[in-house]
């Protein structure tokens, strides 16, 4: 293998308002090599992308592309520089043909015109060479498969002569043996020398496939290991900033949890998300559902909220089956749910933070039954008493609220509509450690003094270990085991997590 | 049974699905004309059906590579209508040639274009609003020129106007019939063959996978709404050709026929999917109609309108299951 | 200057500022705009015609006001009106000895249902087959006049029947055109909306995030529907206030671009185009602002065909004032001015 460096990145820092994303962060990429980026949300790892590729403008820092320095500021700058990405969500155009996605810009020409026959002929000699022989290359991209689509996002990219080629999470939408297909191009490329950084969430992806990986934890550097003298636990230990052994369960969860059913899940699957998923919650419980992001924990409890339909399988709420079509039908059965993206899928960002917190109880109601003035203004003085948002009054904007209280708001929507099974996805991510400890002890409490029944997802094992009762881990988009009682403890959960040690 | 299935869905989501109805549609009501009224038969009356619409044709070439990127022009019946006032009120008072009136009235086309352009890409304004502010102000701009009508009596203009071309020995088309046809031809080589062409069928296709691509969008746009800014007032001179005056009034409404012409033929109105050859069908499909309902003597012209709008309804709708379809298709291809 | 820019930033500065300019300049500029004369007990002067005019667009914007705050648009409003006329003079009918094949209030409930009938179709492509709101009204636009045509075939209808004119006109004994309490009352049902029910607050959650909102419980499909279904009632009170006025149907030119005036009042009262935040005060004074500034025009001698050069500016001053883009580049100048103050 090549040992010079084909790309260093040194010191590379980006804020954003109130956010650091990257601080004196190093990568380095050598030629021939796979380079796996890996961190949990939030770590930085689709900003140092960004920055390499010229979407964001880096804050300090420097970037060497074979001893050349370059500072990117347009994708198109970073492909002129042999940096080529291909995203997660294909960026092609789907209206035009496979060819001429990968020509398009830099079409060659006879005559002043467009040479169709050269771009037909070029294009299937490229999809040869990466052993995608049986594209046609004629016909519309959205006529193929989101897997084939992907293919022809790199054959693209290796195309315009890339030296550095960026995968970001390129396998999540793909099946097992679309993925080999891609690790047989990926490893292609690497014979001809090309560098490849590489995004997934999929532990084993990364083992089967990378030499190298780079950790980011909090939009700070971890380390830069080889692959194989990496166990798959100390990884996980060093995304998630918890060094193995280190076992210190500050004030463990232990409210008792009543013998009675809320809500039972019988073989839930819906392609995409969960496969054969089983779960029992009981009145008073807080399940935990760990696992890396993408293993299916957030696909699950939106299938438990009406979100999506599930294929298979059924949900019982107090022994009954109940049907959920929509978020209201969960609703009217006392599911709530704090969504992890709060930005998209939570505030309703130009309402005030009243309205943001009693429009999840007026929905339930219906738009007839309107709370008065009064009534809205006594709820939200209420909760925002309780859970103490910061706020200048509740008539601000939830918009202009940080990020914690922007949470608060909206865990006090849902326990406004009193529910019975509370669903928190990320509750805590982005937000600063005080409103953390405060979350966390209002989900303890909610538990056991009102009964609450609550599943609690989060990237860091910790919460998870300190807040629930019982554990469900997820890999891969199925539940690989449940923890109770003294099992919680880091070690298992990270070893469950990581599987096959 | 499922292969019969799949053959329908891939027949739909086909990129010449929509022109083939659309072919076969013209195909159908010339042949009811033909059996129905004995004019249909005379070569001539098909003639006119591109000599009573070459404006229109030329209008649905400019709305068609707008509607492509995803946009809207909805000034177009209003710069037709500024055309013909601009060339007549030019002609009447000053000493300027026929040639070089022209050439100032498709420059103002262009610039037209170039501001309306401009301000939608350069300040993220919605194309519907910029483009109903140009509307109001062509129109407002020919009621200013003049509130009555300006007859065009210069000799070269009305000896274009009333050039016979015969392609047949009874047969002719008109000069206007001439400029639209080659229009269509320019039109549909520098969307096939051109860089331009082919960014702009991108930019229809994802806007945003178009600038990660490195195309550049920006420029591609606004030179889009040039396009449609000079086929504008390219119809306006043909539509000055047929009117021989200028007068507040003309072309209201045009743009929605273009918009109607450009979608019966095949067009996608969220961009990215158009076939010019196509729209043309669509025009003449507007014609045929309209040709019907003159021949009926009995109809007034308003069926025309519901007719359309039932057409265009069709058609958007058929877009709309379409697009369903071809996500369906996509995503179930594993 | 903290106060200054308090009031300068409030949604309704921009729509009351316009109309202020626009009375000042009268005040100046037209000899006895303000001057209000009293004939039989009725009121007579510009305001007075000012108010009578704008009142159909006020009711017009209502329901516009609604769907651009889902997100949407509805520029089929004109056409509904043009509909609207024709069913309603149809139901009375044309008899020259002044009397009515129909009650009147059955005439004008029959118009209004037939609208909603419009509304229900717009909202059913919106917000069922997903079309673009543009293009989904797009068709009745285009097919409105068309239909009116049809029920009135293909005539003008002229109604001799003297209490239909009373909607656009006055009732005998009343001070003020009935137009002005037409548009109070759809103005009062619209605010009552507002008071005791969520509607309203439903309808920015759907228009501010749509995702969200369906996360919430709102029936968002169902919001929009309803919205389309208003928009098109709106547009048939407007319809018979409108043929009222000519005591006639005239599918060609009843409501001719009126939906584009609606779409300018609500924009100018503040509530933004992409949707959210709207705002019913803003709506009413914008439409009145519309109104002044096409009478003042008039006053000036400029004539009908013309008078769109002047709303075209006003559209492009509006849309440049509520850009995002703009509005960095005016402070980026601003800034750097303070920066060239500093240096000298």
């Amino acid at each position: 293998m090549a040992e010079h460096a084909l790309l260093t990145m040194r010191g590379i820092c980006k804020y954003f308002p109130g956010v650091r994303a990257l601080e004196n962060v190093d990568f380095t990429l050598r030629a021939g090599e796979i380079h796996a980026l890996m961190g949990e949300n939030g770590a930085g790892k689709s900003t140092l992308i960004k920055v390499l590729t010229g979407v964001h403008a880096k804050d300090g820092g420097r970037i060497e592309l074979e001893g050349r320095q370059i500072a990117p500021s347009s994708p198109l700058e970073a492909q002129k520089n042999n940096i080529s990405t291909v995203y997660q969500e294909v960026n092609l155009c789907p209206n035009l043909t496979v060819a001429e996605n990968i020509f398009i810009g830099r079409e060659p020409k006879k005559a002043g015109r467009i040479d169709w026959k050269a771009i037909n002929k070029r294009a299937s000699e490229l999809l040869r060479r990466l052993n995608l022989a049986n594209i046609d290359v004629t016909k519309t991209l959205d006529s193929y498969s989101v897997a084939v689509q992907q293919m022809i996002a790199i054959a693209r990219a290796v195309d315009i002569q890339a030296k550095v080629l960026i995968l970001d999470e390129p396998t999540s939408s793909l099946d097992e043996n679309e993925t080999q297909r891609l690790f047989e191009v990926m490893r292609d490329l690497k014979k001809q020398g090309l560098g490849i950084i590489f995004v997934s969430h999929f532990l084993d992806q990364i083992y089967e496939v990378c030499d190298r990986v780079t950790v980011l934890r909090n939009g700070e550097l971890v380390g830069e290991y080889e692959i194989d003298e990496l166990p798959r636990v100390e990884l996980i230990s060093k995304m998630i900033g918890k060094e193995l052994g280190d076992i210190q369960n500050m004030g463990k969860n232990a409210s008792a949890v009543s013998d009675e059913v809320l809500i039972e899940a019988e073989g839930l699957t819906a392609f995409g998300r969960i496969k054969d998923f089983d779960l029992t919650i009981h009145k008073g419980e807080v399940v935990g559902f760990a696992g890396l992001l993408g293993s299916g924990r957030t696909e699950t409890a939106e299938l438990l909220f009406g979100v999506a339909k599930p294929e298979k399988g059924s949900i019982k709420m107090h022994g009954k089956e109940i049907k959920l079509s929509s978020p209201l039908d969960a609703m009217k059965h006392k599911i709530a749910f704090c969504p992890e993206d709060r930005k998209v899928q939570g505030i309703i960002g130009d309402l005030s933070v009243r309205e943001n917190i009693i429009i999840g109880l007026q929905a339930k109601n219906g738009m007839w039954s309107h709370l008065s003035m009064k009534e809205q203004q006594r709820i939200a003085d209420e909760y925002i008493k309780m859970l103490q948002i910061k706020v200048s009054s509740p008539e601000q904007l939830i918009k202009n609220l940080s990020g914690g209280n922007q949470q608060k708001a909206i865990i006090a929507r849902w326990l406004v509509t009193q529910p019975d099974l509370l669903i928190l996805d990320e509750p805590t991510r982005g937000i600063d450690i005080g409103t953390k400890t405060e979350i966390q002890k209002m989900v303890i409490n909610l538990a056991r003094e009102k009964q609450m029944s609550i599943i609690f997802i989060s990237s860091e094992i910790d919460e998870m270990t300190r807040t629930c009762t019982r554990l469900a881990v997820l890999r891969d988009r199925k539940k690989v085991a449940e923890l109770t009682g003294d099992e919680i403890n880091s070690d298992r959960v990270m070893a469950a997590i990581a599987g096959g040690v | 049974m499922k292969n019969v299935k799949g053959l329908k869905d891939r027949l739909v989501a086909s990129r010449y699905f929509s022109f083939g109805i659309t072919a076969f549609l013209f195909i159908v009501l010339y042949v009811i004309g033909m059996m129905n009224y004995r004019g249909f038969l005379k070569p001539q009356v098909f003639c006119n059906l591109f000599i009573d619409n070459a404006a229109l044709i030329i209008a649905t070439v400019g709305i068609t590579f707008v509607l492509l990127i995803g946009g809207i022009d909805i000034s177009i019946g209003s710069v037709v209508a500024l055309t013909c006032m601009t060339s007549a009120q030019l002609l009447a008072n000053t000493n300027l040639g026929a040639g070089v009136v022209t050439v100032i009235v498709l420059a103002i086309g262009l610039l037209f274009g170039l501001v309306q352009g401009w301000l939608i890409t350069e300040f993220d304004m919605q194309p519907f609003i910029v483009t109903l502010a140009g509307q109001f102000f062509a129109r407002g701009l020919t009621a200013i020129i003049s509130r009555e009508t300006i007859d065009i009596t210069d000799p070269t203009y009305t000896a274009v106007a009333s050039a016979r071309v015969y392609i047949m020995p009874k047969a002719f088309i008109s000069v206007g019939v001439i400029i639209a046809i080659v229009t269509l031809v320019v039109a549909t080589l520098v969307l096939k063959y051109t860089r331009f062409g082919r960014n702009i069928y991108a930019l229809g296709g994802s806007e945003s996978s178009a600038q990660l691509m490195g195309l550049p969008t920006k420029s591609t746009k606004i030179a889009t709404y040039m396009v449609c800014g000079f086929c504008s007032a390219l119809a306006g001179v043909v539509y000055s050709l047929i009117m021989l005056s200028g007068y507040p009034l003309h072309a209201v409404g045009m743009e929605m026929d273009a918009i109607a012409s450009s979608v019966i033929g095949g067009t996608l109105m969220s961009g990215g999917v158009a076939f010019v050859p196509g729209t043309l069908l669509g025009v003449l499909i507007q014609g045929i109609i309209q040709t019907f309902i003159t021949f009926e003597g009995t109809l007034s012209a308003w069926w025309t309108r519901i007719i359309i709008a039932l057409l265009l309804c069709v058609f958007i709708v058929m877009q709309a299951i379409i697009v369903r379809n071809r996500h369906r298709i996509t995503s179930s291809d594993k | 200057m903290e106060k200054w820019k308090k009031i300068t930033s409030s949604h309704l500065f921009l729509p009351v500022f316009a109309l202020a300019l626009l009375l000042i300049f009268n005040a100046f500029a037209t000899p006895g705009f303000f001057s209000i004369e009293v004939q039989n007990g009725q009121l007579f002067g510009r305001i007075i015609d000012i108010l009578n005019r704008a009142s159909i667009l006020i009711v017009l914007s209502m329901g516009m006001t609604f769907v651009i705050a889902t997100g949407g648009i509805d520029i089929s409003q004109g056409s509904v009106i043009a509909i609207s006329g024709a069913v309603c003079c149809y139901l009375i009918g044309g008899a020259t000895d002044g009397t009515a094949q129909m009650p009147l209030f059955v005439a004008c409930l029959a118009a209004v249902a037939v609208c909603a009938v419009c509304g229900v179709w717009n909202g059913f492509l919106v917000s069922k087959l997903k079309i673009q709101p543009m293009v989904a009204t797009l068709i009745l636009m285009t097919a409105g006049r068309g239909i009116a045509m049809l029920i009135t075939e293909g005539q003008n209808i002229t109604v001799y029947y003297k209490p239909f004119t009373y909607i656009g006109n006055s009732i005998p004994g009343s001070p003020l055109p009935t137009t002005i309490y037409i548009a109070a009352a759809v103005v009062l049902l619209v605010v009552l909306i507002q008071k005791k029910t969520s509607v309203g607050m439903f309808v920015q959650a759907v228009g501010i995030n749509a995702e969200a909102a369906r996360r919430t419980g709102l029936n968002v499909t169902a919001i929009i529907f309803i919205m389309y279904i208003f928009s098109g009632m709106c547009a048939g009170v407007a319809g018979l206030m409108e043929s009222s006025m000519i005591a006639a149907a005239d599918p060609n030119n009843a409501g001719l671009n009126m939906e584009m005036d609606a779409i300018l009042s609500v924009a100018l009262g503040g509530t933004l185009l992409t949707g959210g935040r709207f705002y019913i005060g803003g709506s009413i004074i914008g439409a009145i602002t519309i109104q002044t500034l096409t009478t003042t025009l008039y006053a000036l001698g400029v004539s009908s065909e013309q008078l769109p050069v002047y709303k075209a500016a006003v559209v492009i001053l509006i849309c440049l004032l509520q850009s995002e883009k703009f509005k960095k580049i005016i402070e980026r100048k601003s800034l750097n001015q303070k920066k060239a103050v500093k240096q000298v």
